[in-house]
């Protein structure tokens, strides 16, 4: 088959014919992708509520959108066991710093996950398993809102060589706290999934 | 026995990374550790082989004039396709180079190689071609990774080969990344002299 | 035209060579050694042979086996000289195995792999430091308190003056005496301003280096420090002690004015120094480090070539 010639008629067919083609192929991946992405989304999310607090099934009975006093928006899950709250905090050493808190209604750290980190790895990265019951930071079952490092007078240890992270992970808990168990209707755009 | 000749070329005389020196931005991104460099090697074989083989089929109906743009739409709807089946079915993958699959398209390979090989060859040698560049740069990226994550915290592919506390943490990071390539390059150099 | 004489050779041999270049800043760092050992004692001894035994062993067994020259390039002084300044920028609790390491990736990184004296872009000593600084930062940051004279590993450690001040707390800085003198948490090398500032005059008095350097680095720091401290003198710390503290003195003095990867011209020399002073106090209060020096330096390194380039003199002859 000879090579079709560079004429403006030519090249505009093809072109178009390429692109639906590959729109078409787009598109059908694209629905049958759709609900098992959002369906790993989903669980993701719900296996990370668990997980916060203190694993077992749990029951969301509201989802809002809150605003911290930083002006950072952080996602509060009001369920039976508490209230797990996916806040984050814009100083990391690396950057963002993102976290799902898990509190018992008094203000009680029942867990938490590290969900999004640019920190070093080897050292601020080691937040994720630095704070958690039985390791050298423990925060687990301390009351949140006013958690600080040693280093500025708190009971917490940072992580070796890297007190920013640990600055940056602090405030978010925190401010998690302070903002979920604050007024919940103050400065709030509820996107509940049904009202108490 | 062409096809395997061809298969060759891409792993060995034309290894992408070590000899062509093509796709650094993910070949130095992604391979913190062995299995980020593997799964990333992996994709962009995926999409390689497809792309060769989809601009094989069509390269008598593309005037010369707009290939570069049909073949540009061909393998970003490609990596578009992988992507939203990464993330459907393997979501661990995505969580760990969710950022380096969508640069895919940009990967000089990808390109380089419909130019150089696809355009000019029949679908069924630039499978082999796909799949032999592809190998060879999963091999390369691998090794790079298992070296990072050696040198870096004393694991490969996760298993512990000695205590992280004498791991050197630059080998994760970027700057680790071109040290260890390089020297990588240096000792794939030597041997082939040999 | 009158002043240029070209006489027919043969010519008269100035002397000047590699070994007593070398040997001469080995000389020089004498008063800044016998400092280091005066404040850290043991430690510091230990730290200092390991360091420069071990870049002698590697310049020698690299040269020898993996380059296949005859490894006599051992004896020029400047596998010694590169031990010394390496073993000058590191604490005096580092494990002996941090320093051998330290030693490899100095030596074999940053020299040879480039080809050996004179081929090297960075300050191998500098390469040495930073890889360390960077991979093993737990290490690398815990500073021994300056007085411990018996004690090594289990020397007990503190935040050094920059450490506080990065901190915020300006309040509980050494006093002026001590900054001086060196009294004071830091790499072995580094503390004592006034013996490095001893060395450096000894250097310029042999004529090993210039003025341009070392001036222009400690120029730019004092005047841009001052004007910051001027501005808000609760948050900056006051010129004095910004140039007394951290490697400054020694970068200034010793890291920076290496031959090899600092620019030849004294118009590229003031243009290098400039920069390392802006670069340096930038980290120093903007940067996430405490210590911005080091870095500096490696990153002017990186633009000597393309001072060398801007800053050639003019030929003899030729028009503006």
């Amino acid at each position: 088959m000879k090579k079709l010639q560079s004429t403006w008629y030519n090249m505009a067919v093809v072109l178009t014919l390429i692109s639906v083609a590959m729109g078409a192929a787009l598109a059908y991946v694209n629905q049958v992708t759709k609900p098992t992405i959002e369906q790993e989304q989903q669980k993701a999310l719900e296996t990370g509520i668990q997980k916060v607090l203190g694993g077992g099934d749990v029951k969301v009975n509201e989802e809002k959108t809150l605003t911290d006093a930083n002006g950072e928006s952080l996602q509060v899950y009001y369920t039976d066991k508490g209230m797990a709250v996916k806040a984050s905090d814009p100083k990391g050493f690396g950057g963002r710093l993102v976290a799902l808190v898990g509190l018992d209604y008094e203000g009680n750290i029942l867990g938490y996950e590290v969900l999004e980190t640019k920190e070093t790895p080897g050292l601020g990265a080691k937040a994720q398993t630095w704070f958690q019951a039985g390791a050298k930071g423990n925060i687990i079952g301390k009351r949140a809102g006013d958690l600080a490092v040693s280093k500025d007078g708190g009971d917490v240890d940072a992580i070796t060589a890297s007190t920013i992270t640990s600055r940056a992970f602090l405030r978010i808990v925190n401010n998690a706290a302070a903002t979920a168990m604050g007024k919940p209707d103050a400065n709030t755009s509820a996107t509940g999934l049904h009202k108490n | 026995m062409k096809a395997l000749r061809i298969f060759l070329n891409g792993v060995v005389k034309e290894n992408p990374t070590f000899v062509l020196l093509l796709g650094m931005c993910p070949t130095l991104g992604t391979t913190s550790s062995a299995i980020n460099g593997m799964s990333m090697g992996l994709a962009t074989m995926v999409v390689l082989v497809f792309s060769n083989f989809i601009i094989s089929l069509i390269k008598d109906i593309v005037p010369n004039m707009v290939r570069i743009p049909a073949f540009v739409v061909v393998i970003a709807s490609l990596v578009t396709i992988l992507q939203m089946l990464i993330k459907a079915y393997a979501p661990e993958v995505d969580k760990s180079l969710g950022l380096f699959i969508p640069l895919i398209v940009v990967n000089c390979i990808i390109l380089g190689r419909a130019e150089a090989f696809a355009a000019k060859n029949n679908p069924l040698d630039s499978i082999f071609d796909g799949l032999g560049i592809g190998i060879g740069f999963t091999l390369a990226l691998t090794l790079l990774g298992a070296v990072r994550e050696l040198l870096g915290t004393g694991r490969v592919f996760d298993v512990a080969l000695f205590p992280e506390t004498y791991g050197a943490l630059l080998f994760v990071l970027a700057p680790g990344a071109f040290i260890a390539l390089g020297y990588l390059i240096a000792i794939v150099n030597k041997l082939k002299k040999n | 035209m009158s002043k240029f004489i070209i006489s027919l050779s043969p010519h008269v041999h100035g002397g000047d060579s590699v070994e007593k270049n070398m040997y001469g800043v080995c000389v020089a760092l004498v008063p800044a050694l016998l400092a280091g050992l005066y404040f850290f004692g043991l430690g510091a001894a230990i730290v200092l042979t390991t360091s420069v035994v071990s870049c002698v062993a590697f310049e020698f067994l690299i040269s020898k086996y993996i380059l296949g020259r005859d490894g006599r390039s051992v004896t020029d002084g400047s596998a010694i000289l590169t031990g010394l300044l390496l073993g000058f920028n590191l604490p005096s609790n580092l494990p002996l195995w941090l320093i051998v390491l330290g030693a490899l990736v100095a030596i074999g990184v940053g020299k040879m792999t480039f080809g050996g004296l004179g081929q090297n872009p960075f300050n191998p000593a500098l390469v040495g430091r930073v890889f360390l600084l960077i991979s093993f930062p737990v290490q690398m940051t815990s500073w021994p308190v300056a007085g411990q004279l018996t004690s090594y590993l289990d020397a007990q450690t503190a935040a050094t003056p920059l450490g506080l001040a990065s901190q915020g707390r300006l309040d509980n800085l050494p006093d002026a005496t001590d900054l001086l003198l060196g009294n004071m948490g830091g790499s072995l090398g580094e503390v004592s301003a006034l013996a490095l500032l001893l060395g450096c005059a000894w250097l310029l008095w042999k004529r090993i280096i210039t003025w341009h350097i070392p001036v222009s680095i400690l120029g730019t720091v004092a005047v841009l420090s001052g004007l910051l401290y001027v501005a808000d003198p609760s948050t900056y710390m006051n010129p004095l002690t910004v140039l007394t503290t951290g490697g400054l003195m020694l970068g200034a003095c010793f890291m920076a004015t290496d031959y090899v990867t600092s620019p030849m011209t004294p118009r590229g020399q003031v243009i290098y120094g400039v920069m390392i002073g802006i670069i340096t106090l930038v980290i120093r209060n903007w940067g996430a480090y405490p210590e911005g020096m080091s870095f500096a330096i490696l990153i002017m390194n990186a633009f000597t070539p393309l001072i060398n380039t801007y800053c050639k003199p003019r030929r003899f002859g030729t028009k503006k």
